[in-house]
């Protein structure tokens, strides 16, 4: 059986910056493993420009973005294999997985980093009630279809939901030659970031609903139209406000959740609000050696974060390597998400294991404005930074430091809350 | 001129054809869609049941316990795969114990086997997650659950085997006596036959009023159901009804052979034969009364959910006979539940008429039996490895929600009766029935159909017809 020292499940962007992190670390011996014919993952379907500002300060396409990883793989020499399904991994990271030249095989990993990635949430997940006909994709199929593969899969459009790939789709599939009737978002605001609003819905005179939903599918063979409503505050449509749009083609862009099935099967303890693992400050899981980092962590929106958070755990999965179980009898600060705060990544820091700088991330659970952001060290606001505005659609961070944590040697909490001002 | 053709290629019709292929026949499956198992036989509870719900001395009571001794055997010679797991009636208040004693009672009458009474301790140790307000269960072993796709789709391919003419997209139009056997008017041509199987499902009725003088009338009456994902499917590990009280019908919430929960029917008689749509109503519905008898429902899991529709005639009992006033006109109608734990029986019935009406004399070469499309996760991992190095495409995932390979999607469409559309090849390998719905293995999927027919891209659809799936190419209108 082969054996690695780091074995990397995903080869998207989440992976490919984990790979290269931890080479750059000093970890010779690492396998990535990728399910499709190519590196890049998703970002191989997002041909718009807006990656890489953060990383690179430019704007790079989904593909210029990920070939730049791309090549530092090839340049380290680091190992990976194509149209490799992992089947499995147990506790004691012995990875079971397939392709079709080597059949179903086994591999040994001192450390796993999971970087799966995300599926989008299917039309079933919503209930939404009608008939069941052709023409109703998923935005990123969509994507798929289109930009990979260049066929159309309709030609008058409406889109539900508008998280960042239905809004890119509206633009693309406006580009393409299809006519976008109506953007319709459930919540009072949208799911994507501010700038993709503008640019991919206000740039090309499509509506966005917002409060609005589909509350009925027609067409029996191929879809032929659909029925939106208004909903009150509680979701729920409001009888009367129905509205019939004729389309070929509704688009799903309703949310995303972390691809987890792997991680569970291994006993990876999972954070029910962003379904995916708990992870401590150093994106280690509740398993020692396994990490976790990227979108099958926790859904982000912009893929320079993903680098950059997928760059720490392969650092750490790195350190894990050369120094062995870290996890045993150090004290853990717990934080604390509450009062607009969902959740946070990580969700336990352990001082003496953190670098000088620590990034947390988390997202909020409704529109505030002129607010603060704030977090509680035990009883002290230490924290308290004035937001014009901040929704669930773009991620939040905050930065704390060592010398900041040093300095409250019993602290045992950091609750992270929006204050209003 | 063929000797029979059987209108429909629901349970029913495949069941029937494959039991008269085991004679010298000329027969032929006229069905309208594009595959078999399109319609009532696609969408329903999935259930074998044990036959204490129909009245005694009905067909539907016979055939049904029939039918349920047949399934195992007809699972092991056809391969479909079929599980025993028994079935609770749940009892809720003492007030009801009549009702559930009737249910007993009559499930003895039927001669239904193994019978039980369980108090409120017995069921809540068989199944912890019902409710803690059960007072009793009936409890009946012989129940079972099987996979209804696998199912219609094995009696097909059986009778296909033996000889049986299968034609798809053929739609019955108009139905003529003639001085000798009947004349079929479809969209594709006229078919000449000396029997007819009326295996019609909802349409039943339309094509024995074509016939008969004496009318008879099925209402669709729509089911709408919700599936759960695997993560959920072991919540119950039997099938659990709701007793019928005075209170009204609940809704059953059973795993299935695939390792899923599936929680519904509701029952809304509807007038349209094609109204498969679900509506809010009908899921509020199945949500509510899913909790009735089963707690903590992870309804948060649905990936998706569907409607079908029960084909109830007027009478509510199987109509399996010779039309009166049309000679050789054969109905097979009103086949609603339990028809797929019947349909085994049914086959034997229709098969024994003709028979007799027509004088049939067996065959000697019959093929009893038929392997299914092989499943990978069945084998050990040497037999796996073996198989892949074998056929490498056993070793390409196409669906990762079901881990579905290359290699049995290709079984899939290349096998006799195969898949032509997407939701062929999901019904025979899962492909896309998982818990993304397609999302990530639906383009794969039609590059394998498109290579492997000859196919254009622009003619691969959902489900045949006019439900193709990508309409031109990028800018093509601009």
């Amino acid at each position: 059986m082969k054996q690695y020292d780091i074995v990397i499940i995903g080869g998207g962007p989440a992976g490919l910056a984990a790979a290269v992190s931890a080479k750059n670390s000093g970890i010779d011996s690492i396998l990535i493993l990728e399910r499709d014919k190519e590196l890049g993952g998703i970002l191989n379907q997002c041909i718009h420009n807006g990656f890489g500002l953060h990383t690179f300060q430019e704007e790079l396409t989904g593909p210029e973005y990920a070939s730049r990883f791309i090549e530092q793989v090839e340049d380290l020499k680091i190992e990976y294999k194509l149209n490799t399904m992992v089947m499995d991994i147990t506790e004691d990271k012995l990875v079971t997985a397939m392709n079709r030249e080597e059949g179903l095989f086994e591999i040994q990993a001192k450390a796993v980093i999971l970087a799966m990635g995300c599926r989008e949430r299917s039309r079933g997940a919503l209930n939404i009630p009608g008939y069941r006909p052709a023409g109703i994709y998923s935005a990123g199929t969509a994507q798929r279809l289109v930009n990979m593969e260049g066929f159309m899969p309709g030609r008058e459009v409406v889109i539900l939901g508008s998280g960042d790939i239905g809004l890119i789709m509206a633009r693309r599939m406006t580009l393409e030659g299809a006519k976008v009737k109506v953007v319709s978002e459930l919540m009072p605001y949208s799911g994507g970031l501010k700038r993709n609003i503008v640019q991919c819905l206000d740039d090309y005179g499509i509506p966005l609903k917002l409060s609005h939903t589909v509350v009925d599918i027609k067409g029996k063979e191929r879809l032929e139209g659909v029925t939106l409503a208004e909903v009150d505050q509680k979701g729920k449509p409001i009888s009367g406000t129905e509205e019939f749009y004729s389309c070929d083609t509704l688009l799903l862009s309703v949310g995303l959740i972390p691809e987890n099935e792997i991680s569970g099967g291994m006993g990876v303890e999972m954070n029910p609000v962003t379904s995916g693992p708990k992870v401590n400050e150093s994106l280690e899981t509740n398993i020692e050696g396994v990490f976790a980092c990227g979108n099958v962590l926790h859904v982000h929106d912009l893929v320079d974060f993903v680098s950059e958070e997928a760059a720490s755990a392969g650092k750490n999965a790195a350190a894990y390597v050369r120094e062995g179980d870290r996890l045993e009898n150090e004290k853990e600060i717990v934080l604390n998400p509450v009062e607009g705060v969902r959740y946070t990544v990580p969700g336990t820091i352990c001082v003496n294991r953190m670098d000088e700088k620590l990034t947390v991330r988390f997202r909020v659970g409704g529109v505030f404005k002129n607010c603060y952001v704030s977090a509680y060290f035990d009883e002290e606001r230490v924290i308290h930074r004035k937001r014009q505005v901040v929704a669930p659609g773009e991620m939040e961070q905050i930065q704390l430091t060592k010398e900041m944590l040093l300095k409250y040697p019993d602290l045992k909490t950091i609750t992270v809350k929006i204050e209003e001002a | 001129m063929y000797d029979v053709i059987i209108i429909g290629g629901g349970v029913s019709g495949a069941a029937a054809a494959r039991e008269l292929s085991r004679y010298q026949v000329k027969a032929c499956v006229l069905e309208k869609e594009e595959d078999v198992c399109c319609g009532t036989s696609k969408a329903n509870s999935a259930i074998v049941h044990a036959g204490y719900d129909a009245a005694t001395g009905s067909l539907m009571a016979k055939l049904n316990v029939q039918g349920n001794e047949m399934m195992e055997q007809l699972s092991k010679d056809l391969d479909f795969p079929f599980q025993r797991r028994g079935s609770l009636v749940i009892c809720l208040s003492e007030e009801d114990m009549p009702e559930l004693q009737a249910l007993y009672d009559r499930g003895v009458a039927n001669g239904v086997k193994g019978l039980q009474i369980l108090n409120r301790e017995e069921v809540l140790e068989m199944e912890p997650n019902v409710v803690d307000q059960v007072y009793a269960a009936l409890y009946a072993p012989t129940a079972g659950i099987v996979c209804p796709f696998h199912l219609n789709i094995a009696l097909a391919e059986n009778a296909y085997a033996n000889g049986v003419d299968f034609r798809f997209n053929t739609e019955v139009l108009d139905i003529k006596k003639m001085e000798e056997g009947y004349e079929l008017i479809t969209n594709r041509g006229i078919y000449h036959t000396r029997y007819v199987v009326n295996a019609a499902g909802v349409y039943a009725d339309r094509f024995h009023n074509m016939v008969s003088e004496h009318k008879i009338h099925i209402t669709p009456r729509r089911g709408d159901y919700c599936l759960l994902d695997k993560s959920a499917g072991t919540h119950v590990s039997r099938t659990i009804f709701s007793l019928p009280t005075k209170k009204g019908k609940g809704v059953l919430v059973t795993p299935t052979v695939h390792g899923n929960l599936l929680v519904g029917p509701t029952a809304i008689d509807i007038e349209d034969k094609e109204g498969t749509n679900t509506t809010k109503e009908g899921m509020d519905q199945v949500i509510t009364k899913a909790g009735q008898n089963v707690k903590n429902l992870p309804m948060r899991q649905v990936i998706t959910s569907f409607a079908g529709l029960r084909a109830h005639e007027d009478g509510h009992e199987f109509i399996i006979e010779e039309v009166e006033d049309a000679k050789g006109f054969i109905d097979c109608a009103g086949i609603e539940s339990p028809g797929l734990t019947s349909c085994p029986a049914i086959g034997v019935m229709v098969a024994d008429l003709l028979k007799e009406k027509m004088g049939l004399v067996k065959k000697e070469n019959f093929i009893a039996t038929r392997k299914g499309i092989l499943d990978p996760d069945t084998l050990s991992k040497e037999e796996r490895k073996a198989l892949i190095k074998e056929n490498p495409a056993y070793g390409n995932i196409i669906c990762r929600c079901e881990m579905v390979t290359e290699g049995e999607i290709i079984d899939a469409i290349r096998r006799p009766l195969g898949a032509r559309s997407l939701d062929g090849v999901k019904r025979r390998t899962r492909a896309g029935m998982g818990r993304c719905q397609s999302g990530f293995c639906s383009p794969r999927t039609m590059e394998i159909l498109a290579r492997e027919c000859g196919m254009s891209m622009f003619d691969i659809t959902k489900s045949g017809g006019k439900s193709q799936i990508v309409v031109g190419t990028n800018k093509d209108v601009l």
